[in-house]
């Protein structure tokens, strides 16, 4: 071992020699290349935080482009003074909470039984949850149906067509054929039935996947927006994306709102802190994108994972 | 010994039995979810061959048969507009999948960048953009790309432009545009994938390559780039299958007055036509014959697979 190391390490090195230059010069462009592309994917955010925090005067101008200049926290105490914007936020929480833990313990609870080969007509019921990933009724029968169902302006129109989904299953699935099943076998030796063995036994050992089933789906329910726009007209129930997408369209309105909300305040503030539609845009978009930034570099290690088993059934 | 045998065996046989059924029990209330919101859905496919109004129901609109479908083949203007929408549909996918090798790029050059930290902070804020909805990229498009956005400031302070460029509020290279908003969310989640992938070659590979004499290029050419191409073949086949789906978020809220000739894809138009445009049996049939269109593309992808692969991708 040892003799064919150094052999490998004598051969390299008048290679490496030899094409030194080429090698320095792809090493410098590729660096160039990713943090150009990094600058790209990241300004945007930056842009948007250091505008909301500004002088807003400067803000409108222009003026706001590398660094924060007049920092208040104006806009940000006089945004979550807007109607609609605190109700917002809890429906989005809410259906971020409810929606995440449904679907993550049905996943794992259905992952599980499909993995029991005494269930009565597994494979049946199997393929018949799987093969609902591949068509779709469309959007006019699936309206239909919320209506039937009573469903619309219906806050739980957001949780439970979430609550199944195949994909997650299969992850799940897979996941526990990969554990070894005389863990569960030495459990049900000691007279565990099947509900002690899906929550003493496979739960624990099924971290990292239910990790990153959590993960995808609070970030789908935080993001949503189709469901509020297809299936809710009271404004109570309106997710906070949907609320920005509104503040986007109809935004000198809101300016005027906030000022007549602000009332005697707004006659004290001067211009740099008066809100301007621009302004409160960013500060609602802000608000809204700061809760996946958090969250997300902490599952960002679970991605590779979940995404590797997906690929490998998928 | 064999009489002996018999009752007990079938004991535990009545065992299983029961616990399997059991476990049916347990998972009915899921089974039921997924019937609601995915098989039963398919009986509103029935009011493409009504007329249907809302305030009458079914029983009160007229039943026209195949009405809608024939419309959709015999007057000249739903003809004319049909075929636009699905050049759009089609420019949408194919620049989708001309574009899906990048990440297979993006991967294979990242996994050149030998500085651990770097590497991360790349990929951390290069994926960030796949977790924001489309809301808020419309938003960073808004602040960056409106005729008094940063872009436009910074282009007439250089001199560059007298008059602000219109980006969102025109209808030139719509396609283009809407592709590369889709690359700039994408790209750095896509090849995620790709570079788990990476990570699961054999050292050995290249380490009895450079042996044989491969330098950097020769070892990205003849073995990261050919390891990645089971899971790029997957990839592509599975956007082809999904050709017909290119969502509806990000082309609804890009979408104005201006641009609505070329941003109307298919799921838009039955957006369009149904909700906004109240024909709730015509976008009945659209979507109908769109379901059944794209579940048999992917029968005939998967068959394909199967055939190229030896594997299927579903």
């Amino acid at each position: 071992m040892e003799i064919s190391r150094n052999m490998k390490k004598k051969k390299r090195k008048p290679k490496k020699m030899i094409r030194s230059k080429g090698d320095t010069t792809f090493t410098i462009v590729n660096y160039l290349f990713f943090g150009l592309v990094t600058l790209i994917c990241a300004y945007p955010f930056y842009y948007l935080i250091i505008n909301s925090i500004s002088n807003n005067e400067l803000s409108s101008l222009g003026e706001i482009r590398f660094l924060p200049k007049q920092l208040h926290l104006e806009n940000y105490k006089q945004v979550l003074q807007l109607d609609g914007l605190p109700l917002a936020a809890i429906v989005s929480v809410g259906r971020t909470v409810i929606g995440t833990a449904c679907t993550v313990l049905a996943s794992a609870f259905l992952g599980f039984i499909f993995t029991q080969e005494k269930m009565w007509r597994r494979q049946f019921w199997y393929r018949a949850i799987i093969i609902t990933m591949y068509f779709n009724a469309g959007l006019i029968p699936m309206f239909i149906t919320m209506k039937t169902l009573h469903l619309t302006n219906n806050f739980w129109v957001y949780i439970l067509p979430a609550i199944v989904q195949p994909f997650n299953i299969i992850l799940v699935k897979t996941y526990i054929e990969s554990i070894p099943k005389s863990l569960q076998e030495a459990a049900e030796m000691d007279g565990a039935n099947i509900v002690q063995v899906f929550f003493k036994v496979v739960l624990p050992n099924c971290t990292p996947i239910l990790a990153t089933v959590a993960i995808f789906s609070a970030v789908a329910q935080w993001n949503s927006f189709q469901d509020t726009l297809i299936y809710i007209t009271d404004q109570k129930l309106y997710s906070l994306q949907y609320l920005l997408y509104t503040y986007i369209n109809q935004a000198n309105s809101l300016a005027q709102m906030v000022r007549n909300a602000g009332g005697s305040v707004a006659n004290v503030a001067s211009a740099a802190t008066t809100q301007t539609p621009t302004s409160i845009q960013m500060t609602v978009s802000v608000i809204v994108v700061l809760p996946i930034m958090f969250i997300y570099p902490m599952f960002q290690k679970h991605f590779g994972k979940g995404i590797m088993l997906g690929a490998v059934k998928g | 010994m064999e009489l002996k045998k018999n009752p007990l065996k079938k004991k535990v046989k009545k065992k299983v039995s029961r616990d399997g059924k059991i476990m049916f029990l347990c998972i009915v209330p899921f089974l039921i979810l997924a019937f609601l919101f995915s098989y039963f859905p398919l009986h509103g496919w029935i009011y493409s061959l009504y007329d249907y109004k809302p305030a009458l129901g079914l029983s009160g609109s007229e039943f026209v048969g195949l009405r809608w479908f024939k419309l959709l083949v015999s007057s000249k203007t739903q003809i004319d507009q049909i075929i636009q929408v699905m050049k759009n549909t089609f420019a949408m996918s194919f620049l989708g999948i001309a574009t899906s090798i990048l990440p297979v790029g993006f991967a294979i050059l990242l996994n050149e960048v030998k500085c651990k930290g770097f590497k991360n902070i790349v990929q951390t804020l290069t994926t960030l953009p796949n977790f924001i909805s489309w809301v808020l990229v419309y938003m960073i498009a808004f602040s960056l790309f409106s005729t008094t956005g940063l872009v436009n400031t910074l282009l007439q302070e250089g001199g560059l432009i007298t008059d602000a460029i219109k980006f969102l509020d025109s209808d030139s290279h719509t396609w283009l545009m809407m592709c590369l908003w889709n690359l700039w969310k994408g790209l750095g989640w896509g090849a995620i994938m790709y570079l788990a992938a990476i990570s699961g070659i054999d050292p050995e590979l290249y380490e009895s390559a450079k042996i044989d004499g491969a330098n950097r290029f020769h070892l990205m050419r003849h073995i990261t780039l050919p390891a990645l191409m089971p899971t790029y073949l997957v990839m592509l086949m599975l956007s082809i299958a999904n050709l017909l789906n290119n969502g509806m978020d990000q082309y609804y809220i890009f979408q104005n007055a201006f641009n609505k000739t070329h941003i109307q894809v298919l799921d838009l138009y039955v957006y369009n036509i149904g909700l906004g445009g109240n024909s709730l049996s015509l976008a009945t049939a659209l979507s109908m014959l769109k379901s059944v269109i794209s579940v048999t593309l992917l029968a005939v992808v998967n068959f394909a697979s199967k055939k190229i692969r030896g594997s299927s991708i579903i």
